[in-house]
């Protein structure tokens, strides 16, 4: 990437950053959400491209955001930093063990094994008193290196942290994806045989992409966390993992800002469907995603980039 | 004198089917040795047991004096054991240039993960080797072709290139001639073997073709049912009574001893 789209990037979430003072709060605490969608996305494009569908993400999600209610909880910790950063290092090193296991299959078992073990983390958080059952865990607000911001200050500050975290999140996607291992995930697709006889191990490689793509969800999970001031065993539901496949969809896997531009878009549909059928705001969403898949079967972000990625992404200089 | 690759009591049962039985072979450094047998002989499984591809059932393959039987080929490769595939095995949806970037970019990461993490698949380095290979291999007007839209021995060369991009000492090739017309089959031996020969590379090749195997490899190893039965120079080896009636199916009554050089009798 270069330091102009950097720059670029930066100058557009300032600016984003800048607007919401004038914006109102119920639209930035939907962008807000929508973003820590958009990073478990840009985690999902990471094994996407390697031909990898997990149906379970939720469980990197969930893991996030009860690091954060639980830090609170028993720890006391407020630091909205610190507090990130440990859901991030948690949901990584849960995906690091798991990963042991997740990475040796593929395909449809890859996405049933990564769903079945997010059922499991639900049926523990239902079970579990200690962790708040059903009902769940209020998040206690958090603080901001020492700043209490409350009120529509907190609205605020979540929002900023927001776009600094999607600043931090795609840098990093895109360097990762510009880098050896990143650009072998369409060689993982296309022939695993080859890649192994080029010395290097699939398994480690799809360990790897499965523990960056659980370390985004757990930042995705955290940021839902703190922005909604509650976590229940609904974040590791597998209908919330289908919402982050159905964003993945919606996005493809072409562009990183797709995953952002994906998640808001999905956001802004569902409230609208909400509002216009209350009780079957499904039918609007399954609708979208039809018509996604009959007309943009590669997601939005391929209408972004489409000559651009048949040429740099796997690397003709 | 030492081998460059050393393989001993070699043994590989599928079942009730013996695939490779007491294989003995020692392979200097730089040589080119020509496999031959007939359909099922067992070249493939030799070649998959020194890549690591399938674990042997006896035995044991030694490359520069340690033992690497049953190491995973992945770890072989890194030694400096390298293949290419009786089915070329390639990236179908990368171009022909895309295909050697890859190889070329993971041999410099060091083929590790964590080197691959670290390092980016466009550099000047990668982009340099793979134009080399392009060239050596005389890929260069196939350069941004799709390798799934590849003539058959286009991808077999790209598959050979790839399979060279770490500078390999072994280099095995499983029937890099097969599914090639006749007439192309000189031309293409002759690009691998000009691009090889100059680095030193010690070749082992599996060929149907008797008259490549002649033209090319320093020795032959003929293949019988799982076993070796003939070793030897090429005049030696393919003039062998046994390689005669069950390879080559030229065993003429006549005295001259002299070689026919119809094709190997694979359906
Ligand atoms: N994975 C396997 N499982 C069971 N049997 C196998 C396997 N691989 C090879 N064989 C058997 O081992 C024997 C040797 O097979 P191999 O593929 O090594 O022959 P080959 O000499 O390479 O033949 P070809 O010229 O047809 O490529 C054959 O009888 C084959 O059926
Ligand atoms: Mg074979």
């Amino acid at each position: 990437m270069t330091g102009l789209r950097i720059l670029l990037g930066a100058v557009i979430l300032g600016g984003l950053g800048a607007a919401a003072p004038f914006t109102p709060l119920w639209l930035i605490s939907l962008v807000t959400l929508a973003m820590s969608t958009g990073l478990v996305v840009c985690g999902l494009i990471i094994l996407w491209r390697g031909g990898l569908v997990p149906f379970g993400q939720a469980l990197f999600f969930a893991t996030g955001a009860y690091t954060v209610a639980l830090s609170g909880r028993w720890f006391g910790l407020t630091d909205a930093f610190l507090l990130i950063g440990l859901a991030v290092i948690m949901a990584a090193l849960v995906a690091f063990v798991v990963g042991f296991l997740l990475a040796q299959y593929r395909e449809i078992f890859f996405a049933m094994l990564s769903l079945a073990l997010s059922m499991i983390l639900y049926g523990v958080l239902v079970k579990s008193e200690t962790l708040g059952s059903t009902d769940g865990i209020n998040v206690t607000q958090a603080s901001f290196f020492g700043l209490k911001p409350r009120g529509p200050g907190y609205t605020f500050a979540l929002f900023w942290l927001a776009l600094g975290m999607v600043f931090t999140a795609w840098v990093g996607v895109s360097a990762y994806l510009g880098s050896v291992a990143g650009q072998l995930a369409g060689a993982i697709r296309d022939n695993e045989i080859r890649v192994e006889y080029l010395g290097i191990s699939v398994t480690r490689l799809v360990h790897l992409k499965l523990t960056i793509s659980a370390a985004l969800a757990g930042a995705g999970g955290a940021l839902a966390a703190l922005s909604i001031s509650h976590v229940d065993p609904q974040m590791a539901y597998w209908t919330t993992s289908g919402g982050f496949v159905f964003v993945t969809i919606l996005a493809g896997a072409a562009s990183v800002p797709a995953a952002f531009l994906g998640a808001l878009l999905f956001e802004i549909v569902r409230t609208i469907a909400v509002a216009l059928l209350p009780g079957g705001w499904q039918l609007i969403l399954g609708s979208v995603l039809l018509l996604t898949i009959l007309f943009v079967p590669e997601g939005l972000g391929s209408l972004m980039i489409r000559k651009r990625a048949a040429v740099t992404e796997k690397g003709a200089a | 004198m030492s081998a460059l690759l050393s393989v001993k009591g070699l043994e590989k049962t599928f079942g009730q089917v013996v695939a490779a039985r007491d294989i003995n072979v020692d392979v200097p450094q730089g040589q080119t040795v020509g496999i031959i047998g007939a359909n099922g002989a067992g070249k493939t499984t030799f070649v998959n047991m020194i890549t690591g591809h399938l674990a042997p059932s006896g035995g044991t393959i030694q490359f520069e004096g340690s033992d690497i039987t049953g190491l995973p080929s992945r770890k072989i490769m890194r030694l400096g054991i390298a293949r290419s595939f009786q089915v070329a095995q390639v990236f179908p949806t990368f171009s022909v240039f895309e295909n050697l970037c890859a190889a070329t970019a993971i041999a410099r990461s060091g083929s590790s993960v964590v080197g691959a993490a670290l390092s980016r698949f466009v550099s000047a380095e990668t982009s340099a080797d793979a134009e080399t290979a392009l060239d050596q291999f005389q890929m260069s007007p196939f350069r941004d072709a799709l390798a799934s839209t590849l003539p058959q021995g286009v991808r077999k060369l790209l598959d050979i290139a790839m399979a060279t991009a770490g500078n390999p000492r072994v280099l095995l090739l499983d029937e890099p001639t097969s599914g090639i017309s006749l007439e192309e089959k000189f031309g293409l031996m002759d690009v691998i073997m000009g691009a090889l020969k100059a680095r030193g590379t010690t070749i082992l090749f599996v060929e149907h073709d008797m008259e490549i195997v002649q033209r090319f490899a320093d020795r032959v190893l003929a293949f019988y049912d799982g076993t070796v039965i003939a070793d030897g120079s090429p005049a030696v080896a393919l003039g062998d009574e046994r390689v005669r009636e069950f390879i080559t199916g030229t065993l003429i009554r006549s005295k001259d001893g002299s070689l026919n050089s119809s094709r190997a009798s694979h359906a």
